[in-house]
């Protein structure tokens, strides 16, 4: 089975994000990008398949600052092919809706059999790339995806619900699946392992084609959320945070 | 053109709480624009459920075998059919596995756009603006809604669902659905949640743990906190899916939702999934180093001390 999977860059939601004043639009200029974090598992997954029935896997990000090492990390954990995305200024977001043109482009000279993407990368707001692109392909498309089988030839994705309920679709033919987890957490490679691979394999550039876009959501303003109801802040060394922490609990009889 | 459309999401025969939360949203965005609410419900033999959407002023049902279980395919075909013929102002649909399955692809086939994780809706002066939780519940996006038609999905948190169940008989109309041979994707089968383990929806007191624990030895801190407290552990995901705790842990939106007395938060950032399954703890305390962690947006109390410090710390206090 060829499979493709699709890795975006997204921001470090662990650093602080800032509004740039004059376009009112979360301020990209000093974002930390990591890639998000279900793409991760996509990939993983990809590998685990690969594993368990030969074929290839491709990963395709666009150019992205900083993606060259995430895509060689990709080749040491055993992907086959590394593709970067060019001739656009990603860097200052594009929109899902002419992101999926692109990959639609890009795919028409990549025959593959499956399609992975994160069920949703954690910056998103118009629509999902994945469900997108599906429907550009003419493929059916299937998110919340936390392990892929096949079955009697074909598909078969476990479909994740609330609750620890899941629920098995089979597909026909090629699909783009959104992953939601892979089975196992995604491998850990070393950095030698990451060394050896920039020695020898190559990424592939392969440029924007022209995208055309019929439908765009605008966003107008950004801003940080500002609740009234803050925490009460409690401050100190671990022990003193600890003994305020104590006597609240007996306060509201949580302990005895 | 003012018509205000919900997908109804059926899991089980059951209507999904999200479907009440997006008809109190329905209700008033109709309201405000002096338009129509229909309710979108698609199944088998789910007309009687028709009965519990009084919030919508029509249910639209569409029924066929094929379309017994949530079905990707079929349910698109049979969605982006109703749309394409009624061709309503705005479209909501669950930001859940099922409605984001079909919203997106919706918007592709009928070339609306479409606001992916929306909490709240506004119309004035007949102008319709959406607003947005994204980047983990850090950022807040919001813009207008594009004329003339739009889809949009939903995360709890910005209405009530109570306010969508209205004691009301709204009308019922039956659709006929589009043909649905040559449908790749098919329902197969069930998997049920694993059994066996401690139910913790019924805890009073929940440790719960998340990425900020760095490592799997570092549970065993939590659990021993836990356990001073006379309380059960849960996680947040990234720490489910690195199995350091089992699936059943699970706090949020693809996990349980919990109602603790107590819900201590240790190393959990507070993303709007996460919050999705803690609406109304008692006591709410968060431990993160992180000042600016949305989790201290819902927490009573928190403190920006170092997890791994603290956690021991406390355990010894309590012993
Ligand atoms: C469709 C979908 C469904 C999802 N369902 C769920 C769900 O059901 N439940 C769920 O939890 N998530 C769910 N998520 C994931 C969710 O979006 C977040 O990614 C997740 O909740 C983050 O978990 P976290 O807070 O543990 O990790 P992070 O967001 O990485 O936060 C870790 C936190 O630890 C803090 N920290 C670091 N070191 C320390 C220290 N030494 N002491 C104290 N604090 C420290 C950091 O400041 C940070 O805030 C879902 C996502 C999607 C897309
Ligand atoms: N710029 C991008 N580059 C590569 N993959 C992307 C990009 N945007 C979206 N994707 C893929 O689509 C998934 C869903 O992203 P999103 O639509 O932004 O929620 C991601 O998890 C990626 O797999």
């Amino acid at each position: 089975m060829n499979i493709v999977v699709l890795i975006k860059f997204v921001p470090d939601l662990v650093e602080d994000l800032e509004i740039d004043a004059s376009t009112s639009l979360l301020d990209r200029s000093f974002l930390r990008l990591i890639p998000n974090e279900l793409d991760e598992h996509a990939l993983e997954e990809a590998i685990l398949l690969k594993e368990r029935l030969g074929g290839t896997v491709t990963a395709i990000t666009v150019d992205f600052g900083d993606v060259d090492e995430t895509l060689f990390t990709a080749v040491a954990k055993g992907t086959d092919r590394v593709v970067k995305i060019t001739g656009e200024d990603f860097s200052q977001g594009v929109s899902n809706e002419k992101l999926a043109a692109i990959f639609q482009g890009v795919l028409a000279d990549l025959p593959c059999d499956l399609i992975l993407t994160g069920t949703q990368a954690v910056d998103d707001l118009d629509g999902f790339v994945g469900a997108l692109l599906a429907e550009r392909l003419g493929l059916p498309y299937v998110g919340y995806v936390t392990k892929i089988d096949v079955q009697d030839g074909k598909l078969v994705a476990r479909k994740e619900y609330p609750g620890g309920l899941n629920a098995d679709i089979e597909i026909s033919g090629p699909a783009v699946l959104g992953i939601q987890a892979a089975e196992k957490p995604p491998r850990y490679v070393v950095t030698s392992k990451v060394m050896e691979a920039m020695k020898k394999a190559s990424i592939d550039e392969q440029e924007a084609g022209e995208a055309s876009v019929e439908a765009e959501l605008p966003v107008q303003r950004m801003s940080l959320p500002e609740t009234g109801a803050r925490a009460e802040m409690i401050e100190g060394s671990a022990a003193d945070v600890a003994a305020a922490l104590l006597k609240l609990f007996r306060e509201r009889g949580v302990l005895a | 053109m003012s018509d205000i459309w919900v997908v109804i999401e059926i899991l089980r025969g059951e209507v999904k709480e999200i479907s009440y939360t997006m008809l109190a949203a329905g209700r008033q965005l109709a309201d405000g624009l002096k338009g129509k609410l229909s309710a979108l419900l698609i199944g088998h033999n789910a007309q009687a459920l028709a009965s519990t959407l009084g919030a919508a002023d029509r249910v639209l049902c569409v029924d066929h075998a094929d379309l017994a279980e949530f079905n990707p395919e079929a349910y698109l075909r049979v969605t982006t059919a109703a749309l394409q013929e009624h061709s309503p102002r705005l479209v909501l649909f669950g930001h859940t596995a099922i409605g984001t399955d079909l919203a997106c692809g919706a918007a592709c086939r009928l070339k609306w756009p479409v606001a992916t994780s929306c909490r709240t809706f506004a119309a004035a002066g007949g102008e319709l603006r959406y607003s947005s939780l994204t980047c983990g519940g850090k950022i807040i996006a919001e813009g207008p809604i594009p004329e003339p038609n739009c889809l949009a999905t939903v995360m709890p948190g910005g209405y009530k669902a109570e306010a969508g169940k209205v004691n009301k008989t709204p009308a019922v109309e039956t659709l006929s659905p589009p043909a649905l041979d040559g449908v790749r994707t098919r329902f197969k089968q069930y998997i049920e949640p694993p059994a066996g383990d401690v139910d913790i929806a019924k805890q009073p007191i929940l440790v719960s743990v998340g990425r900020g624990i760095q490592n799997k030895d570092n549970v065993a801190l939590v659990e021993g906190l836990a356990k001073a407290l006379g309380g059960v552990v849960s996680g947040s995901r990234p720490v489910i899916d690195q199995e350091w705790l089992p699936t059943t842990r699970l706090v949020g939106k693809s996990g349980k939702q919990v109602k603790p007395k107590l819900y201590l938060a240790v190393g959990i950032s507070g993303a709007p999934e996460h919050l999705e399954g803690v609406p109304e703890a008692e006591l709410m305390v968060a431990i993160n180093t992180d000042a600016k962690a949305p989790i201290f947006d819902v927490a009573h109390f928190g403190t920006t001390c170092d997890a791994l410090k603290l956690v021991p710390a406390l355990t010894a206090q309590i012993q």
